[in-house]
């Protein structure tokens, strides 16, 4: 009997619980697009500067959901963003021949460079991409890799890849994280690491890391925006894309774009309508 | 170690000026997190008083599954929550994803486990005569019942607080629901991930600061009014 009361009194305050949440819960707000992009976007900074000034122009809120260029693409292809900020070209273009992506465009890039302690034990310093990767799996010396799938691992893995090195063994280590915390880890234990750029400029003062190899074609940087369609999933914004991604390729944005800074160096050089072949010469 | 001293300057600054969003992520931090506290403890109390007094079938491999649940990771929850919240998700019409609501729904999932085990603990340690006793002395159940609740109440209060604890800390479902968007679902802890991210170390010490600082304030004041009650029986 007691219990016949507890349980009416636990189903009371469910119901209860369960209405009041769906009361609680605002529709989905007029206008809010959920744009997928990488963690150095975030990171850096550049988003900051960039989204309230497309909300106030376009009126368009956007929930920037900061995550690797593999979960991006991801979150694209299952209709849960409308439109991608990411950097992991031959993912991209794989995943645009699937055909729930729209229009992908070029926005802006920078470079990757391979960074590492200052006492270099693998020599790398201003090699080429290729020779710094392979002096570094023979020397033996550290290299610490995201191994989150996020674009700046998809190009990691390919200049391993361009070696024919499979990087394997006590050396190399995957963190599962994001740029800044594996930078961390590469300088706590002296180890090399590819990062973009950007990110490490503006962390670089906490860094006991150096750029060591750089300013390789084979270490471009691309950043592309990519609108997503209703093929991949009913509820995806097509307005709400299309609205970011022509404002971002734009005069407004590539001027924010390029004029973005940390400690007086600019970290992204826009480059909406360019040719892509052409970057980095 | 510096920065260690660096991030206590800089937690009394950002209390003090409410620099960088700190008045606005501590308090949504207190909101969702006592919203979700207070869910869990109207459902966890009941849930726990069941599993203690009645007397069904699968009683114990359920107290054992309230017990497996206090130690559940919220990454877990979090996925869970936010699979069911995606747009294409069961519950995707709601659009609640990435909204201080859903927050709210993967902490309470996190807290009522905690709530009902201790609960049941709580009850099972009152004197197992207490309610057929209560019931000689002529109480109805309903009453005999609410005596019971009252003699357990330190406990009670202690579950809420563990509770409490457990969702005010967590970062995985707060990330993982929340999104960590400025302004709207940032909360301390993922503030504090983020700052550290980015380098800003000092600055994530000083989140995990004030952190600390709003989970004392808050069980100061539950566990003064525990006290008093406990010094007055």
């Amino acid at each position: 009997m007691l219990l016949g009361r507890v349980l009416a009194a636990v189903a009371v305050l469910v119901t209860a619980v369960a209405c009041g949440g769906e009361e609680a819960g605002s529709p989905p707000e007029d206008r809010t697009l959920i744009l997928a992009t990488t963690t150095s976007t975030q990171d850096s900074g550049l988003l900051d500067e960039l989204l309230p000034v497309f909300t106030e122009q376009t009126g368009w809120h956007v929930k920037p959901l900061a995550v690797g260029s593999g979960q991006a693409i991801e979150l694209g292809r299952r209709g849960e963003a409308d439109v991608l900020l990411v950097h992991s070209p031959e993912a991209e273009e794989k995943f645009v021949a699937e055909g729930t992506a729209g229009d992908r465009r070029l926005v802006m890039h920078n470079d990757f460079v391979l960074v590492g302690p200052e006492r270099d034990p693998a020599g790398i310093r201003g090699a080429t991409a290729a020779d710094a990767m392979s002096r570094i799996a023979e020397s033996g010396a550290g290299f610490v890799s995201r191994g989150d799938e996020s674009g700046t691992h998809a190009r990691e893995q390919q200049l391993w890849e361009a070696n024919g090195i499979t990087p394997a063994g006590d050396w190399y280590r995957s963190t599962g994280q994001g740029m800044g915390a594996t930078l961390r880890v590469a300088g706590e234990t002296a180890a090399y690491t590819l990062t973009d750029r950007a990110t490490y400029l503006t962390q670089r003062d906490s860094l006991a890391l150096d750029v060591l190899a750089e300013g390789d074609r084979a270490l471009l940087n691309i950043y592309h925006v990519i609108e997503m369609t209703t093929r991949a999933g009913d509820r995806v914004q097509t307005d709400g894309a299309a609205a970011f991604a022509d404002w971002i390729v734009g005069e407004r944005a590539q001027t924010i774009i390029g004029e973005f800074a940390s400690d007086g160096e600019t970290l992204f050089v826009p480059d909406a309508g360019k040719d892509e072949a052409t970057l980095g010469n | 170690m510096d920065v260690l001293g660096e991030g206590l300057l800089e937690a009394v600054r950002l209390l003090l000026t409410g620099a960088e969003d700190t008045w606005a992520i501590t308090g949504l931090t207190l909101r969702v997190s006592l919203a979700a506290t207070l869910i869990a403890f109207l459902l966890g109390v009941p849930a726990g008083a069941a599993l203690a007094l009645g007397r069904f079938r699968g009683r114990r491999v359920l107290l054992a599954v309230a017990n497996t649940g206090m130690g559940m990771p919220p990454v877990v929850v979090g996925l869970f929550v936010t699979v069911l919240l995606w747009r294409g998700g069961p519950l995707g019409a709601l659009g609640l994803l990435y909204t201080p609501t859903a927050m709210v729904v993967a902490q309470a999932a996190i807290a009522t486990p905690v709530v009902v085990a201790l609960t049941a603990t709580a009850l099972q340690q009152v004197d197992p005569d207490f309610l057929p006793q209560m019931r000689g002395l002529g109480a109805t159940r309903a009453r005999a019942l609410g005596a019971l609740l009252r003699e357990a109440r330190l406990p009670l209060l202690a579950a809420g607080m563990a509770g409490f604890g457990a969702v005010v800390s967590e970062v995985g479902a707060a990330q993982m629901v929340g999104g960590n968007l400025a302004g709207e679902t940032r909360v301390l802890t993922t503030a504090a991930v983020l700052a550290t991210s980015r380098g800003q170390f000092a600055l994530a010490i000083a989140f995990g600061l004030v952190l600390l600082a709003i989970a004392f304030t808050v069980n100061l004041v539950v566990t003064l009014a525990q006290q008093r009650h406990a010094v007055r029986r």
